[in-house]
């Protein structure tokens, strides 16, 4: 009886190509993934650069859309969605989180928090309530109305965090969250994301370092364009 | 997405950059204000114009003696003596739709009052000239038939006259020298002040005509015969009579020339505000294309601000907004931006107009209308110009926008 069993498949990749014309050739980002990824998964996904790792994950999170191949998330086909569906899709059921955060400056950490919200239609009141209770859950409740440049650099990421999990989405896709970040913020970001995935959210890992990879529950690594390891937690991969 | 939402996204964007949206706006500001400026110095004229001939009278008909042709020798209008009180009373009883007819003959003199002397032209005048001027009498009263008929020597005058002759006293009942002749005042006109050319109205004594043409002036002609028409759409069936009925009296006959002019006011105002409409358009549409000019400095500055916004337009994309809800905050944003300015261009407008009116001593009109269209063709200009930019950034790839540096 393994863990995976009887648990929802949150995402579900079958045959994704991503084609790039390149002059007279036809590159493969994505030369035919299959993937599934569980509800309460802590998935880790590393690969050297030119693997196709970011393409990947732009796929997963609805940023770009595969060639060909079928994509559900949630069960709903997700693969060839228009642009303003697929805007909905990132709004309803992913949270996003950055290398660099990617915080507007001129707003406040709490309007940065809510700005899912805002698109996701919530009224202002409900907006202030539940931002406020995301970035009290990162212990950032003191510093609501700070701006991002008064925060460091730690502090900042917690924000974003925050941001991504104010509409409780159904997986949060991390790209290099601590790669702009000193180790004790390291560290308290990934206890944050062992926190979220003690308490059953999805989560997506994008790194190149396989002491943060190892965290994970799950290690996937690309190259080439395609998985080539899918190992379980703790076990360190090298990704050279 | 909120509407209130996006228009506080835009006034956060305007206010985190307040020296170039100022700038920005000016475009728009000089644009409104010179188009309400230029169109209440337009409308100012059109209405001193106007009101010129109007205060000339209403469907007025002015005839005039022709001028005289010795030898194909033409001299001024009104050189020839041709028009007689006769021709007057014929127009009253044969032409239709005739209200009155006024005609008159004038000359200046010296008027005098005890030690007080004062020089003011002399107007010999039927009863009618009352109406066909808008007179009215503020004592006592004016010209009778009876004066006519008995060329009574009878004075009524203008308040500018009786100021300087009797200062404070009453003149109804005193007598004046007019060209060393006794007049008794019968009355004092009610005030009329300037006309819009520039004439005091005031400065007026009115006598009857009989006694101006055979006691003062000594002649029997008249200069000119005003005569009013009914109503606007009866004025050319009554001008075609008029002269008719005067080549008849005149016997003129077959192709000669006419020895009376009739001029029709209507015709002249239509010709003056027609030209000064056109002076109105003018001055508008070179005011105007400086709003356009504004427009274009809305959509300059909205493109680089697009640029240098790509990667929050890539944050917000990939939080989850549509094409649509990014489009809006560009075009609330160049709107915001047109609204505002349109609104301190209505008020330096109106201003610059209150300005000219009072500096340059000239009487300037300004009206909702002109408010209204340069306002909302400001609105409309921030919508066409910001479109473009908007969609620019609406259309964005997440990818690239968050990719951006």
């Amino acid at each position: 009886m393994g863990m995976t069993e009887k648990r929802h498949e949150t995402i579900e990749l079958k045959g994704i190509k991503k084609l790039y014309r390149m002059g007279d050739q036809e590159v493969a980002a994505l030369a035919g993934i299959d993937l599934v990824i569980h509800q309460g998964e802590f998935a880790a996904l590393m690969g050297p650069s030119g693997s196709g790792k970011s393409t990947l994950m732009n796929i997963l999170g609805c940023l770009d859309r595969p060639t060909t191949g079928s994509y559900k998330l949630d069960g709903e086909e997700v693969a060839h969605l228009s642009d303003d569906k697929l805007a909905v899709t990132r709004n309803k059921k992913i949270g996003f989180v950055f290398q660099n955060f990617n915080l507007l400056s001129r707003i406040s950490a709490l309007e940065n928090v809510a700005l899912p919200l805002v698109y996701a239609g919530v009224g202002g009141k409900e907006r202030k309530e539940r931002a406020l209770h995301y970035l009290d859950s990162v212990g950032l409740a003191d510093r609501a109305d700070h701006q991002p440049n008064e925060l460091s650099g730690g502090q900042r990421q917690r924000v974003a965090i925050a941001r991504a999990l104010v509409n409780d989405p159904h997986i949060i896709m991390a790209d290099e969250p601590t790669g702009n970040l000193d180790t004790k913020s390291t560290k308290e970001i990934m206890e944050i994301f062992e926190r979220m995935h003690s308490l059953g959210r999805t989560i997506i890992l994008v790194t190149h370092e396989p002491e943060i990879a190892a965290c994970a529950s799950r290690q996937l690594l690309v190259r080439d364009g395609l998985i080539t390891k899918d190992a379980g937690k703790g076990v360190v991969m090298d990704v050279v | 997405m909120l509407y209130s939402e996006s228009m506080r996204m835009a006034l956060t964007a305007l206010l985190a950059n307040k020296l170039r949206s100022l700038l920005t706006m000016l475009g728009i500001i000089i644009g409104v204000g010179a188009v309400i400026a230029m169109i209440s110095v337009g409308m100012g004229v059109r209405k001193n114009v106007t009101d010129s001939i109007a205060s000339l009278g209403s469907n007025m008909l002015v005839i005039m003696p022709g001028s005289a042709n010795r030898g194909g020798v033409r001299s001024a209008a009104g050189s020839t003596i041709t028009l007689k009180y006769d021709d007057a009373e014929a127009i009253r009883k044969r032409v239709r739709n005739i209200d009155y007819v006024s005609p008159t003959v004038s000359g200046s003199y010296q008027i005098v009052y005890g030690n007080q002397n004062w020089n003011s032209s002399v107007t010999g005048v039927t009863p009618d000239y009352m109406s066909i001027q808008s007179l009215k009498v503020q004592s006592g009263s004016f010209i009778t038939e009876s004066d006519m008929s008995k060329r009574n020597r009878v004075a009524v005058i203008g308040t500018t006259v009786a100021s300087n002759l009797f200062g404070t006293e009453n003149p109804v009942g005193k007598n004046i020298r007019v060209n060393n002749a006794p007049y008794k005042i019968i009355g004092v006109l009610a005030a009329k002040g300037q006309s819009s050319m520039g004439r005091d109205q005031d400065d007026v004594v009115i006598i009857p005509l009989t006694t101006a043409q055979e006691r003062m002036l000594g002649i029997t002609y008249v200069q000119s015969i005003n005569v009013q028409v009914a109503s606007q759409d009866k004025m050319e069936q009554a001008q075609s009579e008029i002269e008719t009925l005067l080549r008849q009296r005149h016997r003129i006959t077959g192709g000669k020339e006419d020895d009376f002019t009739v001029r029709n006011l209507t015709s002249l105002m239509e010709t003056m505000s027609q030209t000064t409409g056109m002076i109105t358009l003018l001055l508008g549409s070179i005011a105007g294309i400086s709003l356009i000019v504004g427009g274009i400095g809305i959509m300059n500055i909205m493109m680089v601000s697009v640029t240098e916004r790509t990667r929050e337009i890539g944050i917000r994309k990939a939080l989850g907004a549509t094409f649509r809800n990014i489009m809006m905050q560009f075009l609330i944003e160049s709107v915001v931006i047109s609204v505002i300015g349109g609104m301190i261009g209505i008020i330096l407008g109106c201003a610059a107009s209150m300005a000219i009116s009072v500096v340059g001593d000239f009487s300037t009109v300004i009206t909702i209308a002109p408010i209204l269209i340069s306002f909302f063709f400001s609105v409309g200009i921030g919508l066409f110009f910001g479109i473009y930019p908007a969609r620019k950034a609406a259309k964005l790839d997440p990818i690239e926008a968050l990719r951006y540096e």
